[in-house]
Order: structure tokens, then C-alpha cells, then sequence
């Protein structure tokens, strides 16, 4: 009886299903037809898992969907990664039901990691902060919206007035759409200050800067996508399989077709499961390594000498100081890899051309961040690999929006766009903005601290406990605003909880404030310390889910996002917050002076427009909301390998006009998906390196040698970027209408608001509009010209420290005293490395993500990784008689200790131990949970590894050396 | 008609558990029910391999033949499911399955272990295609909407492909091809029979298609 019932109900079922696939039968047997309707070539069919679900008639059953017209669907982008994976939301009744992949993407084809998989979350949270509260006697008690900004901004007033502008520091996120981030800095900016920033300095600001000074642009030179024409990848510092799941769709395609893989990590890494070749090199010795590839690579002959000859500065002052510094014994004795490995690396890369390398936070974390990333560009200029498809630096960011976050949002040292903050930058920007500069300067405590650096996230806390005398800047901070940023992301966390106590004024403004919310509010281990009148606010943000905007992939392609659901409970955008403050701090009306305001809603198009009006140094100034909206709406247009697409509406355009695209949104830029390719015209995305360095250096020539220049170029060698003197020199100035000469006259490419000098140079001459020059091997303006292997500051090897010393101290830098030599000095002398013999490093779990509150808020998540470990290898365990799944103390040289779980395993080295960096809410062996707000905890809390890490900075940007210091475990 | 099947591609796993949370999230499953999980072998050391696992929708399948209840059907597709109105949790399939599929919650109607849930392959169960109370048992009917498996669909790189076995055994070829290794599949063979079983089935379907 039984059966009959079931047999009919899947009788029912069959026959909705019998008839889809009668539809579709012929279709079924015919690949070939498939893969060229859905535009995937023959080559690309391996991709296909979604080659399936058009056999079972998705047409028919969309129909079916859309006719009982209540599921909407709305098209957004994960949240989580850089990738940028697009994901259709079916919305109901204002609820987030469903979500589906999105198959047509060319980034990601319907591909997600766990996190992308299980962003639907967002639309319950159950964990987030539902209202605006604050920290009364140790507890958060709820306020109303209008209480938290009536008092916060009466305090930021009363600071303002005792103290000055620059008594308060605003951490922006790299979370924001790129018009917040873009809003954020206006906003700071008008408040009066240069102190913000926001987690590319911990992320990848090493890499900005020594990308940017090698080459012209600090971005990613070319795209995941593009690493389907790679013959070899050679990933340092990168775990893309954990960080960035969704490159490897891309990744494990082109090794499928033949390319080499190659990781470098301290960690076999389930990256490392992947590749061809592991080589495991001690944490921290990136620039030995690489100059050891880079001595059998000048060995034997293999470099590009006609691309060093015609596009490299300097390359010959490198390959004395490789050939003479780095043989490989001392390779083998810094970074403890043999030279059989070492050449094995350098033939792959040599022989497999083009060839790639990617790399991450492996290289960027380290007190000389700066020169391990330009060591790996110099070994990519050596092999002719950038301004290739295939080749190129594939530096992945981390958060969804980081890439937008740095090119337009909160930077201490700059405007939006690379502008800088000289006096020059103030006025391009107070033009765009319509602002009066004399007015604007009248914000700041003086012209000079407009134009100093800001004090930067990894450091605010010495912003706060540094004595002032020792400070660049008059007061001390008093405030801090954490507007989307994790804390347990920035080391030295012991100190952390001091600066916090010693605050006057705390804010949080974040979907999910928790860590930040638990510190504060823990007692502190001498309430003595505890300032008296602290004030403390959590502020509820919406997600990106809840709002609209654009975000920037690392591959520099911007996608729009549309709203997926109203924010929930009471949070709101952060775009609206700013604009309520600004409103009590009485600058809403310069705020968003071109901004139309809807509702305290600032509207997210025209600030996108704005961004478009001012930022012409990265070609931030083709991606109108119009185009950009329409690539999302043709996505299937695009190719996925090269990004290109083919036909429709955007035809010939690169899928979310990668910047740069340059000129007007009229001149029709296709964005450029490949920096420095000079196979390409540059009205078609090609491009050469920049004359960013002049275009003489002691009698040596920096531009482009003869012959070398983008395709169809008026000008066949080195020239330097266009004014309007140029302009009138080569008798182009005509070419502009006269209502663009009235505003090109006396300005440049980047100043000239008209962009006619753009738009002469590159459509009628097809020149670049920022010069054609050489790439720089030496970059002579940094602390290390040539980049140097320095130990770290907390260094296991004191034998080496004394050869390879780390910097001077530096007194005024980014405002702040920086110790280097003392300390390392002092390390050695107290031989820390025999009380702490581990090296500790730290990097991502797949399922969460930066310091996590966020991903440990999702129960599909968290379920996955319940509690924080560290990795210990058999020996070092076996060692201290620890065994799997004990519990121990990871004690480090601030006093620090966590209480964490043994993992033992082979992944790291007898001298290594990792931990993951997303856990929080665990303080030295005592979970917080009672600090939490109310309903606002995590599910899952566990220690954060930051809490015990050390000082060390980087000698350019104050990168924290989070990837090298060291510990002890000890069972617990 | 189409065989419905998984397949997991081992040389591309990188145990990134989309498939686990993409399930969860279509389903809305609780905390501690894994429809799909992601095993690992030599972790941490090189030959580290990861491989999705769920139930296979066997062809010969061992919970269906040790079900005292008889809850287990099979679809015209080769999709298996079963009945919670029936199903008693008694284990039994469990015990039976060599993939370690269903799953018990610790709560229900019929005591301590509750009924089985398991991957449907996105099928739903016995009631109305696309119901509520479809829904509210056995989780989101996909292949009703003309979809597959969520599972296989998000994958981040592909390795986990489902849906018609002609299909994908035609990608998985190509694959192997182009990269010289990986022929074997995992749990085909526990799964679906050896090749020559698998082609004797298909014939056996092939005449009983062309009877009907």
C-alpha cells in the first residue's frame, strides 16, 4: 500500500520532469552545442558542472518561477573574498529565500567556497547587533539612534575644541562599497584629519607601495581568469585554496592544460596539496629565496634581455648584487632550502614562460614587506613576465572591496585615487568636491598636518599610550571610530586593551561589533588604568546585502551590487550614518554638496559619478553606474578567459571595466584587463609602464628605449606623461574643443577635469596619457633600494641577525616612533629565540574570514571550525609531550599566553607552529562571553592569535610583522 | 532518461566545504545533520587529497535492502529516496551505507535518534513537488525546478559534478585527457557497480525505455 503512494508521488514528480527533458532531448546528446550557445569554448568545457542543469530545462522551470510573480531576484557579490563571485538572491516578501549561482558570471561561474555558499545567512542574523547600545557599568544597555549621535557628536566636539582634529582616528573597512570607502575619506577630510585608514594597511600596503614604485600602478597586474594562459604559477605567501577557493576554479584548469605549479610557503598548505613542486622555506626569508631563484636564472642565461634592455631600470645593479650575495649556500643557510629545489623552481619559471607569480599576505606581513614584494617583481621583470597574458604579478587582496578601499577610500597618506595629500591634491579634490580649499584648510589644525601622513590602523594603539613628546602630531588620540574593521586583526593585542581603556570615547559602527564590543568591555587588569569618563557605542551597521554600491575585485573589475533586502532590525548603510553625523558636525551640506540625499540616504549613483568626475590617475573615471549595471546585466557576454566580451551591448569591453579605464564614460574605454601589455592599443586595454620617476637618473635613461611602446602608437619610444605643455610641444593641443582647452590649460592628465588631454592622447594618438617608461629594479627612493633580506625583528637566528641586521629606529614615521635595530638588538641579548624557539605564524581558515565575528556569527559556518588550534609539528610535540587535541598554552614574548588546542601535523615544520587569525572572544584562557552584548556573540569565540603577537613594522608603510615572530607551547 | 549521479574529482577538491554549506543554506538542515561532508586523507602531507561525500543514490543501494520498513524508493532518474512518515530511526540504513550517508537528529518524534535525513539530490521526498511540507521534511526540491543538486552546482572548482552520469562521465573523460591522471573515481564502483555492471544496467534501462 505503501508503495502505491510513494510510487505515484514520484510518478508526479517524473512526469514535470519527463516533460522538461522530452523539451530538451536532442539537445542532451549534443555537447558541442551546448558549450557554444552558453559560450564556453571546447577548452573551457572542463569547467562544466553547469553543463548538467541545462539538460533538466532551467528555461521552462525560470518561467515557471517568474509566473507566480513573487520571487525577485536580485544580483549582488560576495562579500568574503576578492574574487568578487556574483550570487542571484530570491527575495520574497522582503525575505532572502533562496540563492542561487550565477552561472553566467565569467569571475566565477557559478562557483562558491564555503563562505560565498552560505552568504544568505546575512538575511537572518540572529547574531548581529540589532540597535544602537552603550557600555554602562561593564554592561551594553540599548539607546535610540538619536541619543548615541547627539552624544557622540556633542564629545567629538568637546575633543575637538580641547585638542583638535587630529585627536580622533577613524578606522574606515575595506568592507565598505567603494562609495562609502570613497565618502569615508571625504568625510575624515572635512572633519579635519589625515588619521584614518583601513585593513589594506595590514593587508597589502606593502605591496601598493613597492608595486607602485616599481612599475607604475600598485594593483594586480592581471586577472584570475588570465591564469588559464599561465604555463607555470609560482605561488609565495599565497593560500589561495583557503583565501581564495574560487581562483583555483582557474588555477587547477590551467595546470590541467600543462602549466607548473609551484608553492613557496613556510606551510604545506592545501594549496601545497595541489601543486607540482613544494618548497618549504623558513617564515620571513622570501627576498634570500627569490634571489636565489633569480641567481640561476642570471646563470644560465635565461633572463628577457631585450625586455630588461627596453623596459628595466636597473637590472644590472641587481644581478651583481644576486650573483655575488646569493649563491645558493647562502640560500641554503637563510631560508634553508637546498639548491636543487631552488634551480628546479627557476627552470619552471624560466622554461614555462609565460609565467606567474601570486602572492599574498606570506610576503606583504613583515618588517621588510616592502623589499620581499619588489624582490618577487624584479624576478618577473628578469623573466619578461609582466604586460603578458599568462604572466603578470598576481597579487590577491583579501576583502571583497579592499582593491576600491585603497584606491579611493580612508588613506592616511592620500586622497582618493593615489592623489597624495600635497597642497596640489587638497585643491584637484576641493574642485571636484566643489569645495573652497582655504575653507577646507581652515579644518585641519594647520597646512602642515594636511599634508603629513596620518598615523596608521596598525598603529593607533601607540597613538593613544606613546608619550606625547615622542608623538608628530600635538595631542594624543582620544577617540577612535572602528567603522568596520576587526581588532583582533592588528597585533600586540595586550596593548590593544590598554589604548581602549585609556580612550575617551570609543565608537563601533558594525554589522557585527562583537570582538571590538567584548574588549572594551572586559575589565581591565588594572582598573586604575581605566579612564573614568570612557564612553563606549556600538553603532548597527547594514551589510553590503542591504545596500547598493560597487565593489572592486583584485583583478580591478567593478561590479555593481543591487540591494538584496532592507537592513535589518535597526542597523542602517553606512553611507546614511556618515551622512547623520555629518549632519550634527555641521558639514552635511559640503558632504554631499553633487550628492543627492534621499531620506539621510546619500545616493549611491552619484557618488559613484563624483569618484568618476576626480579620479583620473587610475582611470577610475569610465565605470558610470550605467555601464557598470549593464555589464551586470550581460555577464553571459563575457568571456571567461579573457574576460572579453564578445557581442551584445558591451561588446569589445572587459567584464566590469577593470581599471584602469581611462577618460569619460563617453570615450568608451574597454578597462584594461591586463596592466602593461604593450600587444594591445591602448583604446583597447593595452598599456606600458609608467613615467612616474622622471625620465633621467645619473645620465641613465628612464623612459621606454626606441621600438618599445603600446600597439599603434603615434609616439615608438619612451616619452613622459602628458600636460598641456606636451600637448602644445607635439601640436595636439588643437584637438581639444575649446570648452576642454578651457579647463586642460595649465593642468595635466590627472588634474585636467575636462579629461580632453585623455582623450586626444589616447583616441587620436594612441598614446598613454601618464608616459611610457621602464619599470625599476632599483627603487632608489626606498630604505632599501635594492631589496635586502633583513631577519625579523623577532628573529630565531641570532647567528643571521648579525648578518643580516634589520633598520635603523625611525623617529617621526606615519607620526610615530618606530623601534627596529633596538629591539632586535635586545631580542638577541635577552636570547628571547631560547625562551621562545617556535616560530609563529598565522594565516586564513577557508570558512572564515579576517578576524571573523562576521563568518563566526553564521552557524553553517561555524559549525565547520568549532574551536581555535594551533598546528605544532610530531617532533616539536613530541618534544613538550603534547599530543593531538591537547590543550596548550602558546605563550610569545609580550607575556601573552593562549589557550588553544594542539593540532599536530606535518603541514608546518619542527620549527613552526601556525595559528589561524579569525578567532576572537577568548582572552587568555577566559571566554568573554559575558562582555558580549546582548544576542550579538559569535557562536563560535576562541583565541585570538593576535592577542600575543609582537611589534615589528615595515620600513615604508607600517605593515605589522604579524607572519614571523615567535613562541613557546607548553601543554596546558 | 537521465541516471542521476555524483561524481567527485579528487585531483580538484580543495576541501573549501561549499558543498557542505551550500546544502545546509538550500535545506535550512540544523546544526549537527551533514547531508555532505568533506574528508580528507594524508592530511597536511604531500599526497593530500579531499573528496566530498554524500549519499551516492546507489544502484544497488544496501539501505534500501535492510529497511524493515521499507521506506526507500527510487526515482525514475536513480535518485534514492525515503519516507520520514514511515522511517522508525532505526539505524539500520546506516549501518548498511558505505558512504556513512544518513544521519540521525538528536531530536524528533520517534525518540532519541529521530528520523533519517540524507542528501536527496535535491529531489525533495513523496510529497507535492515544491511544497511546504515537501520542504519542511526533506528540504528544497531542486530537480522539480529544473535544477541540480546545489551541491555540485556551487562547487568552487568544479570537482563535484552531478547529474546526468552520460554527462558527466563525458567531462570527467575529457578531463583525465587533458591532465594524464585521475582516472579512478572514488565510490563509482561501491557505488554504481563495476563498468560492466554499469553498462549491463544501462542496456536493461535502454529496453525497458523502449517498451514504454
Amino acid at each position: 500500500m505503501t508503495l502505491i503512494r510513494k510510487t505515484s508521488g514520484a510518478a508526479a514528480r517524473s512526469g514535470r520532469l519527463g516533460r522538461a527533458l522530452a523539451g530538451m532531448a536532442p539537445q542532451t546528446m549534443d555537447r558541442r552545442a551546448f558549450l557554444k550557445r552558453s559560450g564556453i569554448t571546447v577548452g573551457a568545457g572542463a569547467f562544466a558542472s553547469q553543463l548538467p542543469f541545462a539538460l533538466i530545462g532551467r528555461a521552462e522551470a525560470a518561467a515557471e518561477a517568474r509566473a507566480d510573480g513573487k520571487i525577485e531576484v536580485r544580483r549582488t557579490v560576495c562579500t568574503h573574498c576578492s574574487v568578487g563571485c556574483a550570487i542571484d538572491a530570491e527575495v520574497k516578501n522582503g525575505v532572502w529565500i533562496g540563492q542561487e549561482p550565477v552561472f553566467d558570471s565569467p569571475i566565477n561561474m557559478g562557483s562558491h567556497c564555503a563562505k560565498g555558499a552560505s552568504v544568505r545567512e546575512h538575511g537572518h542574523g540572529e547574531h548581529r547587533l540589532r540597535y544602537p547600545m552603550k557600555l554602562e557599568n561593564g554592561k551594553y544597555k540599548r539607546i535610540s539612534w538619536d541619543k548615541a549621535l547627539d552624544e557622540i557628536s556633542a564629545r567629538l566636539m568637546e575633543i575637538r575644541k580641547e585638542s583638535g582634529p587630529d585627536a580622533v582616528y577613524w578606522i574606515g573597512s575595506s568592507k565598505h562599497s567603494n562609495e562609502q570607502a570613497y565618502l569615508m575619506r571625504k568625510f575624515v577630510s572635512l572633519w579635519g584629519t589625515n588619521n584614518c585608514d583601513h585593513q589594506a594597511r595590514i593587508c597589502h600596503s606593502t605591496t601598493v607601495a613597492g608595486v607602485a614604485n616599481t612599475w607604475g600602478y600598485g594593483a594586480m597586474t592581471n586577472s584570475y581568469n588570465d591564469m588559464q594562459n599561465s604555463k607555470a604559477m609560482l605561488f609565495i605567501g599565497s593560500n589561495a585554496a583557503e583565501a581564495h577557493p574560487v581562483s583555483l576554479l582557474h588555477t587547477l584548469h590551467a595546470k590541467e592544460t600543462g602549466a607548473k605549479m609551484i608553492v613557496v610557503d613556510p606551510r604545506f598548505t592545501r594549496t601545497a596539496a595541489k601543486a607540482d613542486q613544494y618548497v618549504r622555506i623558513r617564515s620571513g626569508t622570501d627576498v634570500a629565496f627569490l634571489f636565489g631563484v633569480l641567481y640561476h636564472i642570471f646563470k644560465n642565461g635565461w633572463e628577457d634581455k631585450k625586455y630588461i634592455n627596453d623596459r628595466v631600470y636597473g637590472m644590472e645593479k641587481v644581478r651583481d648584487e644576486v650573483m655575488a650575495k646569493w649563491t645558493p649556500d647562502k640560500v641554503q643557510e637563510v631560508c634553508g632550502v637546498p639548491e636543487a629545489e631552488v634551480l628546479q623552481v627557476a627552470e619552471t619559471m624560466a622554461k614555462n614562460r609565460p609565467s606567474t607569480i601570486v602572492w599574498c599576505m606570506g610576503q606583504t606581513q613583515h618588517s621588510s614587506g616592502n623589499a620581499f614584494v619588489r624582490a618577487s617583481c624584479i624576478l618577473q621583470l628578469a623573466l619578461g613576465n609582466i604586460g603578458v597574458s599568462g604572466g603578470g604579478a598576481n597579487i590577491y587582496r583579501g576583502h571583497d572591496n579592499v582593491q576600491g578601499a585603497t584606491d579611493v577610500g580612508p588613506n592616511p597618506d592620500s586622497l582618493p585615487g593615489y592623489y597624495g595629500i600635497a597642497a596640489g591634491s587638497w585643491k584637484h579634490w576641493c574642485a571636484v568636491w566643489g569645495i573652497d580649499y582655504e575653507w577646507l584648510k581652515g579644518r585641519f589644525a594647520s597646512q602642515a598636518m594636511m599634508e603629513k601622513p596620518g598615523i596608521t590602523v596598525s598603529r593607533w594603539i601607540d597613538g593613544v599610550l606613546e608619550k606625547n613628546e615622542l608623538i608628530d602630531q600635538d595631542p594624543n588620540l582620544r577617540a577612535v571610530f572602528y567603522w568596520g574593521h576587526a581588532p583582533n586583526s592588528q597585533t600586540r593585542g595586550l596593548e590593544m586593551k590598554k589604548a581602549m581603556d585609556k580612550l575617551d570615547l570609543l565608537v563601533v559602527i558594525d554589522p557585527y561589533p562583537s570582538a571590538t564590543a567584548a574588549m572594551a568591555a572586559m575589565p581591565a587588569p588594572d582598573p586604575k588604568e581605566v579612564n573614568p569618563n570612557r564612553a563606549v557605542y556600538l553603532l548597527p551597521a547594514a551589510t553590503q546585502f542591504e545596500t547598493s554600491g560597487s565593489c572592486t575585485a583584485s583583478n580591478r573589475s567593478i561590479q555593481w551590487r543591487e540591494k538584496v533586502i532592507e537592513p535589518l532590525f535597526e542597523s542602517k548603510p553606512d553611507h546614511t550614518i556618515m551622512y547623520l553625523f555629518a549632519k550634527k558636525l555641521g558639514f552635511e551640506k559640503e558632504l554631499c554638496k553633487n550628492i543627492k540625499v534621499v531620506n539621510d540616504e546619500p545616493v549611491a549613483e552619484d557618488i559613484l559619478r563624483e569618484i568618476n568626475r576626480g579620479t583620473w590617475t587610475i582611470g577610475y573615471t569610465g565605470q558610470s553606474p550605467e555601464r557598470l549595471k549593464l555589464h551586470m546585466q550581460n555577464m553571459h557576454t563575457f568571456d571567461p578567459k579573457t574576460l572579453k566580451a564578445r557581442g551584445g551591448p558591451c561588446d569589445g569591453e572587459y567584464f566590469g571595466l577593470p581599471w584602469p579605464c581611462y577618460g569619460t564614460p563617453e570615450l568608451k574605454h574597454p578597462g584594461t584587463p591586463n596592466l602593461y601589455d604593450t600587444s594591445k592599443h591602448v583604446m583597447e586595454g593595452g598599456g606600458n609602464f609608467r613615467a612616474n620617476f622622471g625620465v633621467e637618473r645619473d645620465g641613465v635613461n628612464l623612459l621606454a628605449e626606441d621600438g618599445s611602446a603600446s600597439k599603434g602608437a603615434d609616439l615608438q619610444f619612451g616619452y613622459p606623461e602628458f600636460d598641456h605643455v606636451l600637448l602644445k610641444k607635439l601640436g595636439w593641443w588643437d584637438e581639444l574643443t575649446d570648452a576642454e582647452k578651457a579647463k586642460a590649460e595649465g593642468k595635466n592628465w590627472k588634474t585636467d577635469l575636462s579629461g580632453g588631454i585623455i582623450r586626444v592622447v589616447m583616441k587620436n594618438h594612441g598614446c598613454h596619457p601618464f608616459g611610457n617608461a621602464k619599470a625599476r629594479a632599483v627603487v632608489w627612493n626606498f630604505p632599501d633600494p635594492i631589496p635586502l633580506h633583513r631577519e625579523p625583528i623577532y628573529s630565531p637566528r641570532p647567528d643571521l641577525v648579525e648578518k643580516y641586521p634589520t633598520h635603523d629606529d625611525k623617529k617621526a614615521f606615519w607620526r610615530m616612533p618606530t623601534l627596529y635595530k633596538t629591539l632586535q638588538q635586545k631580542n638577541v641579548q635577552d636570547k628571547v629565540h631560547e625562551k621562545f624557539p617556535l616560530i609563529l605564524t598565522s594565516g586564513r581558515l577557508v570558512e572564515y574570514e579576517g578576524g571573523g565575528d562576521e563568518t563566526r556569527s553564521n552557524p553553517w559556518l561555524a559549525e565547520l571550525q568549532q574551536e581555535a588550534f594551533v598546528e605544532i609539528n610530531p617532533k616539536a610535540a613530541n618534544d613538550r609531550g603534547i599530543r593531538n587535541n591537547d590543550w596548550v598554552w602558546l605563550k610569545t614574548p609580550t607575556g601573552a599566553q593562549l589557550r588553544v588546542r594542539a593540532q599536530v601535523t606535518e603541514r608546518v615544520a619542527p620549527d613552526t607552529c601556525f595559528m589561524p587569525f579569525h578567532f576572537a572572544g577568548h582572552w587568555q584562557g577566559r571566554d568573554l562571553l559575558e562582555y558580549y552584548p546582548d544576542k550579538a556573540a559569535p557562536v563560535v569565540r576562541g583565541e585570538a592569535v593576535n592577542t600575543a603577537t609582537t611589534y615589528g613594522y615595515d620600513s615604508v608603510t607600517m605593515m605589522q610583522e604579524t607572519k614571523t615572530t615567535l613562541c613557546q607551547v607548553v601543554k596546558a | 532518461m537521465a541516471r542521476m549521479k555524483f561524481l567527485c574529482d579528487a585531483e580538484r577538491c580543495i576541501e573549501c566545504n561549499s558543498c557542505v554549506t551550500a546544502c545546509k543554506n538550500e535545506h535550512e538542515v540544523p546544526w549537527g545533520v551533514n547531508r555532505r561532508r568533506v574528508v580528507t586523507i594524508n592530511d597536511g602531507v604531500p599526497g593530500e587529497r579531499s573528496i566530498s561525500v554524500a549519499c551516492m543514490h546507489c544502484s544497488d543501494a544496501p539501505c534500501m535492502a535492510v529497511c524493515p520498513v521499507d521506506c526507500f524508493y527510487r526515482t525514475d532518474e536513480g535518485v534514492v529516496l525515503h519516507d520520514k512518515d514511515l522511517c522508525i530511526g532505526c539505524g539500520y540504513c546506516f549501518y548498511a551505507c558505505p558512504f556513512g550517508a544518513p544521519q540521525f537528529p538528536q531530536s524528533g518524534a520517534f525518540g532519541l535518534r529521530g528520523k533519517m535525513d540524507k542528501c536527496t539530490f535535491c529531489a525533495g521526498g513523496p510529497e507535492a513537488d515544491g511544497s511546504e511540507e515537501e520542504f519542511r521534511k526533506y528540504g528544497r526540491n531542486r530537480l522539480a525546478e529544473g535544477k541540480l543538486p546545489i551541491c555540485a552546482e556551487m562547487c568552487s572548482t568544479k570537482a563535484l559534478l552531478g547529474g546526468d552520469a552520460d554527462v558527466l562521465a563525458d567531462i570527467y573523460r575529457e578531463r583525465v585527457t587533458m591532465r594524464g591522471k585521475g582516472a579512478e573515481i572514488w565510490g563509482w564502483t561501491t557505488a554504481y557497480g563495476k563498468p560492466e555492471r554499469q553498462q549491463e544496467q544501462q542496456q536493461e534501462r535502454a529496453k525497458e525505455g523502449a517498451k514504454s
